[in-house]
């Protein structure tokens, strides 16, 4: 019994490590608004918006969108293209090769993006999250913008309208004796149509909505966990105490 | 033929009933006594007994689950990914089924490990039980076998490159390697070929022999009998109890007294995988790794490549050797063959055999390549379980009665496993190659020093029947 104690801790122990070892950029935590209909609702309007001209979310139908509160009707007047059926998946429009000429790669698939860039010790929404609000702009880059977590990314700010335009505040620290530059603060150089903290706001939004449909099944899959729980829960007291019944005569 | 059975006209339906079966197919009612209702399980049974039910219970749920995968999943390069994702999405409850089938996986080989384990403190593996312990050993050689061939067909990255560097080992073999690695691909990279020959073996071929060894492993064990915590063989004690004037005294019929031991074991069991299936079904990337969830693109390797879990104290001994390993190696067999020409009562011919089998040995670990003995100590590490019932010459069985320092052993053994398994998550670092180099030798050294260390020291007095508090 002891034995399996420890090597549980040490289990547990072994995924905490595991949590520790992110490095980079540090990532922010993403709110959790996978059950806000209101939120879900605007992020897949952006998304529509400003994600599916270049990526797709080709395993994802439209009509799944039932699912946070919109119907076939809504669905089909706000957010489909013209050529779309209700039961299509979301295909973005761009050619593969020319976006692979314009970006230097084909824009990666949506549909599981949330779940596929998540990491030990922060999830893929978090990442996505802290990706899209830490665009800034470079010359010397071929698209003019250049961002924090992801160095060198081949994506423009693709909500730039939104977030006008930033220039980092570097600082430089000391840190076991090297000077490195950390990031101090932004410099807001254009303005974008939204104040900065409805730009987070709506990135939160958009993220939640990444997070829902990387899996649509997240939160039903709780909900009946809590009841197969409850229900195992009462049944184990039948199997104890039928185990009692029946072992009370072994002597 | 077994006799005819009459039975009085006025006996109630049901006996009238279960007696036209009984006369008609005999067999099943036999099986039915001697594996369940007059199976006579030592009384004495703890926690660790559990886990042969609950791998029995896994297998079952991998099964009915794989079945209803198979139905919605596509073996095609082009659209095996899409087809998970269709599975997740659009077929109902197909979120559930597939969850059940990946969190399965993983509890399959926590179960089996449990159960190796108490098996190796017990001493289920001495005399008279050494073939179910090789059957038991064959169907983890197999479960690792569908597993990995299982890992491909969702065709993520992770699925890709898994089985891309796993294939590429065996051409690591020498002279059949590279056509080796050929056979099985049947391709030259893990393609199409591959995964079509990986489903095909995943759904087929391996969980037949699956089956097979399992029924084998159950009818060898009720043939010797079980054994149990203290290592007494209950055969040999008195004989008679409630049930049977024949049993032994210290059993107990498997069927109630076991089965209701085991539905509550299940419903534990049962309360931790629901919670893993409904509540974290990923387990922190561990149990369905974040890079899957990307499709396979056989241009773009991924950074980091780990195996599942589940192989990673393997895949450490794997990454452990190394060319200076070797040398390490070398100086381990040199001094094997001096300490048995030395110390061993052996006769000059067979002297003069163990140090010519040495030089070879040396000579073939100095010529070939260290990949290669890496792939030796995976397999090897594997392989040697097999060869335990030989190794261990304690006259105990259980640890119970062992010198007190074997629970320390035991405690390092598994520590060192533990060690190895996360090593094998991580990506290669110096310090991370030494400990587990340091951790490959010791696991080899416990099982291949057995025969030495496990006659040392004071062992305590068996007692003559089982220990058993009454509930």
């Amino acid at each position: 019994m002891k034995k399996m104690l420890l090597g549980f801790a040490l289990a547990l122990g072994l995924s905490g490590t595991a949590l520790a070892a992110g490095g980079g950029f540090p990532i922010e935590k993403a709110p959790d608004r996978t059950n806000d209909m209101a939120a879900l609702q605007n992020g897949a309007k952006i998304f529509v918006n400003y994600c599916l001209s270049c990526h797709s979310a080709a395993y994802m139908r439209y009509n799944r969108l039932r699912d946070i509160g919109l119907t076939d009707k809504q669905i089909a007047e706000n957010l489909t293209f013209p050529t779309d059926k209700i039961g299509d998946t979301m295909k973005s429009a761009i050619d593969p090769k020319l976006a692979k000429e314009w970006f230097g790669a084909n824009p990666p698939d949506l549909t599981v993006i949330a779940r596929s860039r998540a990491g030990h010790g922060y999830s893929g929404a978090d990442y996505i999250y802290t990706l899209l609000r830490t665009y800034y702009r470079d010359e010397t880059k071929a698209t003019g913008w250049n961002n924090m977590v992801f160095p060198n990314i081949g994506m423009p700010n693709p909500l730039w309208e939104l977030q006008g335009e930033r220039k980092p505040v570097m600082e430089k620290v000391d840190s076991h004796g090297h000077e490195v530059e950390v990031l101090k603060g932004w410099e807001q150089t254009k303005a974008g149509t939204m104040t900065p903290e409805a730009f987070d706001q709506n990135v939160g939004d958009l993220v939640a909505y990444l997070q829902w449909m990387g899996e649509p099944a997240q939160n039903t899959r709780v909900r009946i966990g809590v009841w197969v729980l409850l229900f195992l829960g009462i049944f184990i007291l039948v199997a104890w105490r039928l185990n009692a019944a029946f072992w009370k005569d072994v002597k | 033929m077994a006799e005819f059975k009459e039975i009085s006209p006025d006996a109630p339906t049901g006996q009238k009933v279960m007696n036209w079966f009984e006369n008609r197919f005999p067999t099943a009612f036999d099986a039915y006594r001697v594996h369940m209702s007059e199976y006579y399980a030592p009384k004495n049974f703890n926690f660790w007994y559990i886990f042969g039910s609950l791998a029995l219970l896994v297998l079952v749920i991998q099964i009915v689950t794989g079945i209803f995968l198979v139905m919605h999943y596509k073996p095609d390069a082009n659209l095996a990914f899409a087809s998970v994702e269709y599975i997740m999405r659009d077929v109902p409850w197909g979120w559930l089924i597939r969850y059940m089938h990946s969190t399965g996986a993983s509890a399959f080989f926590i179960v089996v490990y449990l159960h190796m384990y108490r098996g190796l403190i017990y001493g289920s593996y001495r005399k008279p039980r050494e073939l179910v312990w090789i059957f038991g050993c064959a169907i983890f050689l197999v479960l690792m076998a569908e597993a990995f061939m299982g890992y491909l067909l969702p065709w993520g990255q992770m699925s890709y490159w898994g089985a891309q560097v796993i294939v590429n080992l065996f051409s690591a073999i020498p002279f059949i390697g590279p056509d080796l690695a050929l056979l099985i691909r049947g391709d030259y990279v893990v393609g199409d070929a591959t995964l079509n020959r990986f489903f095909s073996f995943h759904v087929i071929a391996v969980p037949l022999v699956l089956l097979g060894l399992v029924v084998a492993h159950l009818l060898a064990l009720h043939d010797v009998g079980s054994n149990n915590p203290d290592g007494v063989e209950i055969k040999a004690g008195p004989k008679g109890n409630r049930w049977s004037p024949t049993a032994p005294t210290d059993g107990v019929p498997f069927h109630p007294y076991y089965t209701v031991h085991d539905v509550f074991g299940v419903t534990v069991f049962l309360m931790v995988f629901s919670a893993i299936v409904f509540f974290a079904p990923e387990f922190g990337g561990y149990f369905l790794e974040f890079n899957n969830f990307i499709p396979a693109d056989p241009l773009k390797t991924p950074p980091h490549i780990a195996p599942v879990w589940y192989f990673t104290p393997f895949y450490s001994m794997l990454r452990a050797i190394t060319s200076e390993m070797m040398y390490a190696l070398i100086a381990c067999v040199l001094l094997g063959a001096v300490l048995g020409v030395v110390k061993a009562k052996l006769s000059t011919v067979m002297k003069g055999a163990v140090v010519g089998g040495a030089l070879v040995l040396v000579a073939l670990m100095l010529a070939i390549d260290a990949k290669f003995w890496g792939v030796v100590a995976m397999g090897g590490a594997v392989i040697i379980l097999f060869f335990l019932p030989w190794l261990d010459n304690s006259p105990v069985k259980s640890i119970r009665y062992r010198p007190s320092w074997n629970k320390w052993l035991y405690a390092v053994f598994v520590i060192n496993f533990l060690i190895l398994g996360y090593l094998g998550v991580l990506p290669p670092s110096p310090v991370g190659e030494r400990v587990s180099q340091v951790g490959t030798l010791f696991y080899f050294g416990f099982f291949l020093l057995m025969p030495w260390w496990s006659r040392l020291g004071e062992f305590k007095p068996v007692p003559a029947r089982v220990n058993f508090k009454p509930h």
